[in-house]
């Protein structure tokens, strides 16, 4: 399984023409939590003294039944939600990207548009919306309104949006959703393809993300033993 | 490097937990019910029976010793509630909140009653019960923004969320009291030359001080009562939601 | 700068191809024009008499109206959530929406006041005065408009609750801008207002951010 993946990993990533050196950018981060514990609504315990290590190049995949908190997780790394207790580092407020059930994207802006607009306000560090279309694989879309998009291809768009702007950290909540095979495989070309630059990805999930390189991927369950 | 989540919690931090204010006002309530009651007895018996009459307007001048505790208790509670905001937003007390929702429905009620007394005691020199003047006018605003606070507490769903969200208002609405005070005062000036009120309010000879002043520390004595029992209230209430909301995670599937 | 930019011309391009709320907001800006000769009648002394408050009292509701506008749309699609990510504080976000909310909505309101100048029987200087003072005081209004918008974002029935609570806040605005019309105190009027305009619209995004935060825990 391992060697089927790395050999599919590079050929796709040949093909694809993706940069095998680090991306201008990217400065590689090690992101640490120290007993993170989170309540919702003022007293439902998510998890308590929650502590994990990230160091770059690795995913730490968060697993657990529905309703248990990754996703209150994530937005807590991502700062938006405040941890009752705990420390969270190496997670700069512009420093990481999110990808979660929400798109971001405006029906009424072209696909373009929209990824123009998300270069410029997260810094244009990374690829041009062209090229970064192109390897999303809704490159002839690129004129077409957002709005007449399946919702395969928004989440595409939506990864899009971590190519044209480089950053270290990406927090994604069930990329893979939405995604028909070849998204998949995209899917995990692009956080391979991140890792092996210096970046970290976090990632909830409840599929077989077929990452390349499992000596750096680990798994946190939630939910029974937080 | 490392972040130290366990304080030594000191005196006031001891204080401000929910469970630790129930506690201690627990034994507060009566005696400060009964001193209220005390102080409304003399201020009253002074207010009505051992104070003159007003050479103008008689009998209703009495109206003032309702009327100036309540417009002073009106901004007061602002200020308790610009205190507890402070509170909640720089150093995230637990009881701020708790203080600030207690206070604005009080804040709402001296208002009105400040409005209402205010109406009447103007009648016998304006001719009517309403008068754009500039003190009735700012009072009349505070009330709209005291309602508004009540209405933006009770459209929030999470409680605890709506307690910053709340507090951000208040210290809006505080720094613009003032500004909306001026401007009123400059728009009576230009379109009315007299006013009922002077800057210090009438002229009031020592006599009538002391009912006046008993009577301040009755309805200020009220409000303590009243702000007390409401928190009391307050903390109970979401007790109760706390008890229900795990009754239903534990009771069933997920 | 260049983010600014792209954040002030995104508003703009959506609200060009929302199809026409800008104009729905002028339309119901010459409504109130209509509605109140009227209501109170077409006495036409009256009317001049009262058209600087009538016209600023149609811009304060037009400005309620589309306050709801200014972030339930980016909260709603998470948009909100990665702007706080951005390369801008999200003090600098409100900012840039404020901008282009004024530009959507304000802006169209002064080119539509001839209409109601015509219709409530404004001289030329009245009217040029009432416009000066509207371009003085909508950023202020829209300012708290914002302040009202970031504090009920999220909120189910948060339309009808954020026009209650900006409207006193707004009250120093209205007395001000119509006071700038008064022949003796017009010109205290106006300093008043513009100090008052410059300072709201410097620091209400700093407040409306402090609610968005408040809002995302």
């Amino acid at each position: 399984m391992t060697l089927a993946s790395t050999v599919v990993g590079s050929l796709g990533m040949a093909a694809m023409n993706l940069p095998q050196r680090a991306p201008r950018a990217l400065v590689p981060t090690h992101v640490t939590a120290r007993g993170l514990t989170v309540t919702r609504g003022g007293e439902r315990l998510l998890f308590r003294d929650l502590s994990f290590e990230v160091p770059p190049g690795s995913v730490l995949l968060l697993r657990g039944p529905n309703g248990v908190g990754k996703s209150t997780l994530l937005m807590a790394l991502a700062g938006i939600v405040r941890p009752d207790t705990g420390t969270i580092e190496g997670i700069a407020r512009d420093g990481v990207h999110i990808v979660n059930y929400q798109s971001g994207l405006k029906p009424r802006l072209t696909v373009a548009e929209n990824l123009e607009f998300w270069r410029a306000v997260n810094g244009p560090s990374g690829l041009p919306v062209a090229a970064a279309l192109e390897q999303v694989g809704i490159g002839k879309l690129a004129e077409l309104e957002a709005g007449y998009l399946s919702s395969g291809q928004l989440r595409r768009l939506a990864l899009g949006r971590l190519l044209v702007s480089v950053r270290p950290v990406w927090l994604l909540d069930e990329p893979s959703a939405a995604l028909d095979a070849a998204g998949e495989t995209l899917l995990a070309l692009l956080i391979d393809a991140h890792r092996a630059a210096g970046g970290l990805a976090i990632i909830a999930t409840h599929h077989d993300l077929l990452l390349g390189d499992e000596a750096t991927i680990e798994t946190l369950l939630l939910g029974e033993a937080a | 490097m490392s972040v130290d989540t366990v304080k030594q919690p000191n005196w006031f931090s001891r204080l401000a937990h929910p469970g630790q204010f129930l506690n201690w006002t627990r034994h507060v309530v009566w005696p400060l019910a009964g001193a209220t009651v005390v102080a409304f007895v003399v201020g009253l018996w002074f207010a009505f029976l051992n104070s003159p009459e007003d050479y103008q307007m008689g009998d209703m001048v009495r109206v003032m010793y309702v009327h100036v505790p309540n417009a002073w208790l009106s901004q007061a509670v602002y200020g308790v509630m610009f205190c507890a905001a402070l509170g909640t937003l720089v150093w995230r007390h637990p009881l701020a909140d708790v203080a600030n929702k207690a206070a604005a429905p009080l804040g709402a009620v001296f208002t009105t009653l400040a409005l209402y007394t205010g109406a009447l005691w103007g009648r016998p020199t304006w001719g009517t019960f309403w008068e754009w003047d500039g003190r009735m006018t700012s009072t009349l605003v505070l009330l709209l923004i005291y309602l508004g606070i009540i209405a933006l507490w009770r459209a929030f769903d999470d409680q605890l969320k709506a307690g910053r969200i709340v507090a951000i208002v208040t210290l809006v609405g505080a720094l613009n009291i003032p500004i909306i005070k001026f401007s009123v005062d400059w728009w009576n000036t230009l379109h009315q030359p007299a006013s009922v009120f002077t800057a210090e309010g009438p002229r009031m000879p020592a006599s009538i001080l002391t009912p006046l002043l008993a009577m301040m520390l009755a309805f200020t004595l009220l409000f303590a009562l009243l702000q007390i029992v409401r928190m009391r209230t307050e903390i109970l209430r979401r007790r109760a939601d706390s008890l229900s909301r795990q009754a239903a995670l534990q009771g069933g599937a997920k | 700068m260049k983010a600014f930019q792209a954040l002030i011309s995104r508003d703009l391009k959506l609200a060009f191809r929302a199809g026409g709320e800008a104009m729905t907001l002028v339309l119901f800006f010459i409504m109130v024009g209509v509605i109140v000769p009227i209501a109170i009648g077409p006495d036409r002394p009256q009317l001049t008499r009262l058209a600087p408050g009538i016209v600023w009292i149609a811009a304060f509701l037009s400005m309620l109206l589309g306050l709801d506008r200014l972030f339930r749309s980016d909260d709603e699609d998470g948009s909100l959530v990665l702007l706080r990510h951005s390369v801008l504080p999200l003090e600098a976000v409100v900012a840039a929406k404020v901008i282009a909310h004024w530009l959507v909505t304000a802006l169209p309101l002064l080119f539509a006041t001839p209409v109601l100048a015509l219709l409530l029987s404004m001289s030329w200087e009245q009217w040029g005065r009432t416009v000066l003072a509207l371009l003085i005081g909508t950023p202020a209004l829209v300012s708290f408009g914002a302040l009202g918008a970031a504090v009920t974002v999220g909120l189910r029935r948060g339309g009808l609750i954020a026009p209650v609570l900006i409207l006193p806040l707004c009250i120093p605005i209205m007395i001000f801008g119509v006071g700038m019309l008064d022949p003796m105190a017009g010109g205290g009027a106006t300093l008043f207002l513009i100090a008052l305009s410059l300072v709201v619209t410097a620091f209400s995004p700093l407040a409306a951010a402090l609610a968005l935060r408040a809002a995302g825990e």
